[in-house]
């Protein structure tokens, strides 16, 4: 639509991306703790959740997770700034925990996946429409969702809903939980996902879609509880 | 116009699609166009908008110190040991 204004931004954008992994690659060159610390906080979590979908148990994981760290440190010379450090870091880690996964023989992640980007997993429940005969509307709603617009901003961000939000997440087959996680917690884009996990974009949605329906779903359940 | 209009149930189905932006242009302006004569949807897709939003209000769970100290012991060693 904009395809200028989006040019400049993503130009940038890129730019500034750039400035900043070089400051973390010359921070780890030059042995900086700071910055190490800095990039555990940041990537450490999204690490063992991506490792998680490769090896059996989260002790195997968080192994996984610190011989990248140190393959890192010790490959950090040669990275050549080709893709981004974070893609760099999560290729390092993807290999070592398929390769682990592999000695494992754990059957992951995109076998189990493909049962979780089936069909037949409707975002609302099919009994909230109307059937298709329906003459007021065909496949309308039923039971349609109220627009939270006057629910007070304090209820929405109150700790039972961020609660039960955590919870819908908890409950997530794996695959599901990684991406929403990896999207909404950690603010990776699509293709940063898709990377890691080595799905394609219309998995990755798929997946999405799923989670953030049932997300949904639990929200306005405890939405309307009261 | 009717004929290839969207139902509600089929929209609910897209919204994802719709909001990563990857709907093809005819699809965007049938979804464009339900949403625009359908309160229900309207409301919906808010709801949706507002989930992804308090999503992002989960913290990153903190740092457990016993899975960070090896990692940083470590890298004490890999600076000390002359790197690598």
């Amino acid at each position: 639509m904009y395809p200028l204004e989006g040019a400049v931004t993503d130009a940038a954008e890129a730019e500034a991306a750039a400035a900043e992994d070089r400051r973390l690659v010359q921070g780890l060159r030059d042995g900086d703790d700071a910055v190490y610390a800095e990039l555990l906080r940041r990537w450490h979590p999204a690490m063992l959740r991506v490792a998680r979908m490769y090896v059996r148990d989260r002790s195997t994981a968080e192994e996984v997770v610190q011989e990248t760290w140190l393959a890192v440190l010790q490959g950090i010379d040669r990275f050549e700034g080709r893709s981004s450090l974070k893609t760099w870091v999560f290729r390092i880690l993807t290999n070592r925990a398929k390769t682990r996964g592999g000695r494992e023989a754990r059957t992951v992640p995109f076998s189990a996946l493909g049962g979780e980007t089936e069909a037949g997993e409707p975002a609302v429940p099919e009994e909230r429409f109307l059937s298709a005969e329906d003459p007021r509307a065909p496949h309308g709603w039923a039971t349609p969702p109220r627009s939270w617009a006057r629910v007070p901003e304090e209820r929405l961000e109150a700790r039972e809903t961020i609660d039960c939000i955590r919870m819908a997440i908890a409950d997530l087959p794996e695959a599901q939980r990684t991406v929403i996680a990896l999207r909404d917690i950690d603010g990776w884009s699509a293709a940063e996902v898709c990377d890691a996990l080595e799905i394609t974009d219309a998995n990755q949605r798929v997946l999405l879609h799923r989670a953030r329906s049932k997300v949904r779903l639990a929200c306005e359940a405890q939405l309307e509880a009261a | 116009m009717n004929a290839i209009a969207l139902s509600c149930q089929e929209l609910v189905e897209l919204v994802t699609d719709y909001l990563e932006d990857v709907l093809p242009a005819p699809e965007r302006a049938r979804f464009d166009a339900h949403i625009a004569g359908c309160e229900h949807c309207t409301a919906y897709l808010e709801q949706m908008r507002t989930t992804i939003v308090l999503t992002g209000r989960l913290r990153v769970q903190e740092l457990a110190p016993d899975s960070v100290e090896p990692l940083l012991e470590a890298f004490r060693d890999w600076r000390r040991g002359g790197r690598g």
